[in-house]
C-alpha cells in the first residue's frame, strides 16, 4: 500500500519507516511560529514548566510575528507586544520581527513564505489555527494550543495523530472570472465545517498546476474551515521557482503515491464552479454570488492571510480601475512586502495603489486588522447593523466587529464588484 | 484518574464553538492568579443561546447565580464539540467550573488537543448520538476501563469510544507531566 504525502512527511519527522493513520506518533519540529496573541501566554506555560532561565530548544526554529492587535491604543495588546519584545531579547532570537521597526513583516501566514520558512518536506507549527495555509509548499504544518506550544518551545517534539487523507481535484483551466477561494468556498458548501475533522485535505488537478503560490495559500488556509488538521499541495515548478527567487534550493520532495489510501476522493471540474459566496454566519453556508446579487452593503473589505496578498490585489485592481466605489472599501495589505508592490504594480501604467485611491478606497497599514474584529480602535472593524462582504476566511458572528452585523465571504474579484455597485455583485459584469 | 466517574450531565447541541465556550470578551482575566482564574469558571458556556442550554428543554443555567463552579460535572455534547478558534481557555473555562469529562460524537482537533495535553478535562467520543438520548440533570456514570456510560435514571448503558494511546496523557494529567514520569523532559 502506497503512502500519501502527509504520511510520507510524518514518516521523516518521526523516524519511522511505516505508520498507519489514526496511530500517534512523536514529530521533531522544524519551526514553531507565533504572534502577539498566543506568543506570551505560550511563553508563560513554558517558563512555568522549564524554569525561568532555561533556554528554548533551538533559538533559531522559533519565529515570532506580531501581527494581530498592532495599530491600536489598548494596552492589553500593546502589553502582549512587548512582552514578545523583552522574550526574543532574553533569548536572543533572530526571527523576531518586531512592529516599528525594518523588520515588521505583517500577517504571519504570509510572512511566513516570503522569508523563507516554508520548506517542503518539512514541519511547522504554529499557536494559530490557520498555519495549515504553509502547507502549499509541500510541507505539513498546523495550528496548536498554547500548552502544545510551549512543550515543543522546550523540546522541539510534539505528538500528533497520523491523519487519514482527503483528496480534491480541480480539473481543466481556471475561467477568468474564478478564483482559488471560489473553489474553496465550494468545498467548505459540500464538506461542511467539519467535514475534514482531523484530516489532511490534499489538493491537485490540472488547474492547481497553473495556480501560483499565494492562490495556492487560499486553497489550503481555510483546510481549517472544515476541521482539517493540515491542506496540502505536491512540491511543483511553481513552488520550485518561487523558492528559487528567494534562495531556497535544498529540500526534500514528497508526492502521494498512485496506490495510496484516501478517506475519500472529490473531483471537480473549474468551468462548472460559478462565483461563490459564504453567507452569514457560517463558512460553509454556501451559495453563488448570482443567488445573493443585489443584497446591499455597507462595507467592503480586502485583506487577511486568505485574501491580502498581492495576487488578490491584483484582482481587484483589475475590476476597480477606472471605478469608483460605492460604499466604504478597506485594502489590508497582509504584508509590508505586500504593500511595497501595491507601489510596484501596474495597471495600463497606473499602479495599484493609485487605482485604489482613485476609486476611493481606504488603504490600511499591514495587520490582521479587522480579519478578527479586534479592539474598538482597529481599521475596517465592523459596527452594529453592517453589512460586508470581505476576503477573509471565516464570519461567524462577531467575527469582524460587533454580533449584529453580517458577513459575507467572497473572492477579490466579487467583492471590487460589489463595492463599486454598493450590492453584492457578479465579477463577470465588469470582465 | 479514577476509572470510575459519577455526576450530572448537561446536554448541549452540535458545533459548540469555543465562542459559546468562553466568549472572547472574558478572555482578558490571567490565568496565573487565583483570583481571577475563577471568573473563567463563572462564565463557562455562557455563550451558549439559552434556548439550547441544556438539552432537551434548553433554558437551564450552567452556573447558577452568584456561583463559580457547576452543579453539573459531565457535559454531553454532539458534533464537532470546541470548533473555532485555538484558544486554551475554552477547555480551562470547563475544567475550572468543575467539569471532569466531555462525552460528545465528534471534536475540533485544537480543543480536543489542549484538553488532554492541558489536563483540563477527559474528552470521550460516544460511539452513536447520546444528546438527545440523555437529559440535563441525569444522574451518570462512566466506567473508563470499561468504557461504557450508564445513566443511572432509566439503567441505560452506552458504549464509548476508547481513548486510544493518549490516555497515559490523560492519567498522568497533562502533557507535562506524561513527559516527566517518561523522562521526556
Ligand atoms: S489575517 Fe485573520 S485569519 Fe489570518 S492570521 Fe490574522 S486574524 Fe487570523
Amino acid at each position: 500500500m502506497g503512502m500519501t504525502i502527509t504520511e510520507k512527511i510524518f514518516a521523516k519527522a518521526s523516524g519511522k519507516k511505516i505508520l498507519q493513520p489514526g496511530e500517534n506518533v512523536w514529530l521533531n519540529v522544524d519551526v514553531l511560529m507565533t504572534h502577539d496573541v498566543c506568543g506570551p501566554p505560550t511563553i508563560n506555560i513554558w517558563k512555568n514548566e522549564f524554569g525561568v532561565n532555561a533556554k528554548i530548544w533551538d533559538k533559531n526554529k522559533l519565529v515570532i510575528f506580531p501581527d494581530h492587535y498592532i495599530f491600536t491604543n489598548n494596552p492589553h495588546a500593546n502589553r502582549n507586544v512587548d512582552l514578545l519584545r523583552q522574550f526574543s531579547a532574553e533569548q536572543n532570537l533572530p526571527n523576531y520581527f518586531d512592529v516599528g521597526t525594518e523588520k515588521y513583516k505583517g500577517v504571519c501566514h504570509i510572512a511566513l513564505a516570503e522569508e523563507g520558512f516554508n520548506i517542503p518536506g518539512t514541519v511547522l507549527f504554529g499557536t494559530d489555527s490557520h498555519t495549515c495555509t504553509s502547507g502549499a509548499f509541500g510541507m505539513f504544518a498546523t495550528g496548536v494550543g498554547n500548552t502544545d506550544a510551549a512543550f515543543i518551545l522546550g523540546t522541539g517534539k510534539i505528538w500528533e495523530k497520523v491523519p487519514e487523507s482527503m483528496k480534491f481535484s480541480f480539473h481543466g483551466e481556471m475561467p477568468e472570472y474564478l478564483t482559488a477561494k471560489d473553489l474553496i468556498l465550494h468545498i467548505l458548501g459540500d464538506i461542511t465545517t467539519d467535514g475534514a475533522t482531523y484530516r489532511a485535505m490534499e489538493f491537485d488537478g490540472e488547474a492547481i498546476e497553473k495556480m501560483n503560490m499565494n492562490e495556492r495559500m487560499s486553497l489550503t488556509n481555510m483546510a481549517i474551515e472544515a476541521g482539517g488538521m493540515n491542506g496540502i499541495i505536491s512540491v511543483d515548478d511553481v513552488t520550485k521557482n518561487y523558492l528559487a527567487e528567494i534562495g531556497i534550493k535544498e529540500y526534500d520532495e514528497f508526492y502521494s503515491d498512485a496506490d495510496s489510501k484516501y478517506f475519500s476522493i472529490y473531483e471537480y471540474y473549474v468551468s462548472s464552479i460559478e462565483p461563490t459566496v459564504a453567507k452569514p454566519h457560517s463558512p460553509d453556508n454556501r451559495d453563488t454570488v448570482r443567488n445573493v446579487e443585489g443584497t446591499k452593503l455597507t462595507k467592503c473589505y480586502i485583506g487577511s492571510c486568505t485574501g491580502g496578498k498581492i495576487t488578490d490585489f491584483q484582482n481587484t485592481a483589475k475590476i476597480l480601475v477606472g471605478q469608483k466605489v460605492k460604499v466604504p472599501t478597506f485594502i489590508v495589505p497582509a504584508s509590508t512586502q505586500v504593500a511595497a508592490k501595491l507601489s510596484e504594480e501596474t495597471i495600463n501604467g497606473i499602479s495599484l495603489k493609485e487605482i485604489f485611491l482613485n476609486a476611493g478606497c481606504i488603504i490600511a497599514e499591514s495587520s490582521c486588522a479587522a480579519c478578527l474584529g479586534g479592539p474598538s480602535d482597529t481599521i475596517g472593524r465592523s459596527t452594529d447593523g453592517d453589512v460586508v462582504i470581505s476576503t477573509t476566511n471565516r464570519n461567524f458572528p462577531g467575527r469582524m466587529g460587533s454580533k449584529t452585523s453580517e458577513i459575507y465571504l467572497s473572492s477579490p474579484l466579487t467583492v471590487a464588484a460589489s463595492a463599486i455597485s454598493g450590492v453584492i455583485t457578479d465579477p463577470r459584469k465588469f470582465l | 484518574m479514577a476509572n470510575i466517574i459519577v455526576g450530572k450531565a448537561f446536554v448541549l447541541g452540535d458545533n459548540i464553538d469555543t465562542d459559546q465556550i468562553i466568549p472572547a470578551e472574558h478572555l482578558v482575566y490571567s490565568t496565573s492568579n487565583p483570583s481571577e482564574l475563577k471568573m473563567y469558571g463563572k462564565f463557562s458556556l455562557s455563550g451558549v443561546p439559552i434556548e439550547k442550554s441544556g438539552l432537551p428543554n434548553g433554558s437551564c443555567k450552567f452556573i447558577e447565580g452568584e456561583e463559580l463552579t457547576s452543579g453539573y460535572s459531565i457535559v454531553i455534547g454532539g458534533k464537532n464539540f470546541g470548533c473555532g478558534s485555538s484558544r486554551e481557555h475554552a477547555p480551562l473555562s470547563l475544567h475550572v467550573a468543575g467539569v471532569k469529562i466531555i462525552v460528545a460524537e465528534s471534536y475540533a482537533r485544537i480543543f480536543y488537543r489542549n484538553s488532554v495535553d492541558g489536563g483540563f478535562i477527559i474528552p470521550i467520543e460516544s460511539i452513536e448520538k447520546l444528546n438527545d438520548k440523555i437529559s440535563t440533570g441525569d444522574e451518570i456514570e462512566i466506567d473508563l476501563g470499561k468504557n461504557n456510560l450508564t445513566v443511572m435514571t432509566t439503567g441505560k448503558t452506552y458504549n464509548l469510544k476508547p481513548l486510544g494511546s493518549v490516555i497515559e496523557i490523560v492519567r498522568s494529567g497533562g502533557l507535562f507531566n506524561y513527559a516527566r514520569k517518561k523522562k521526556m523532559i
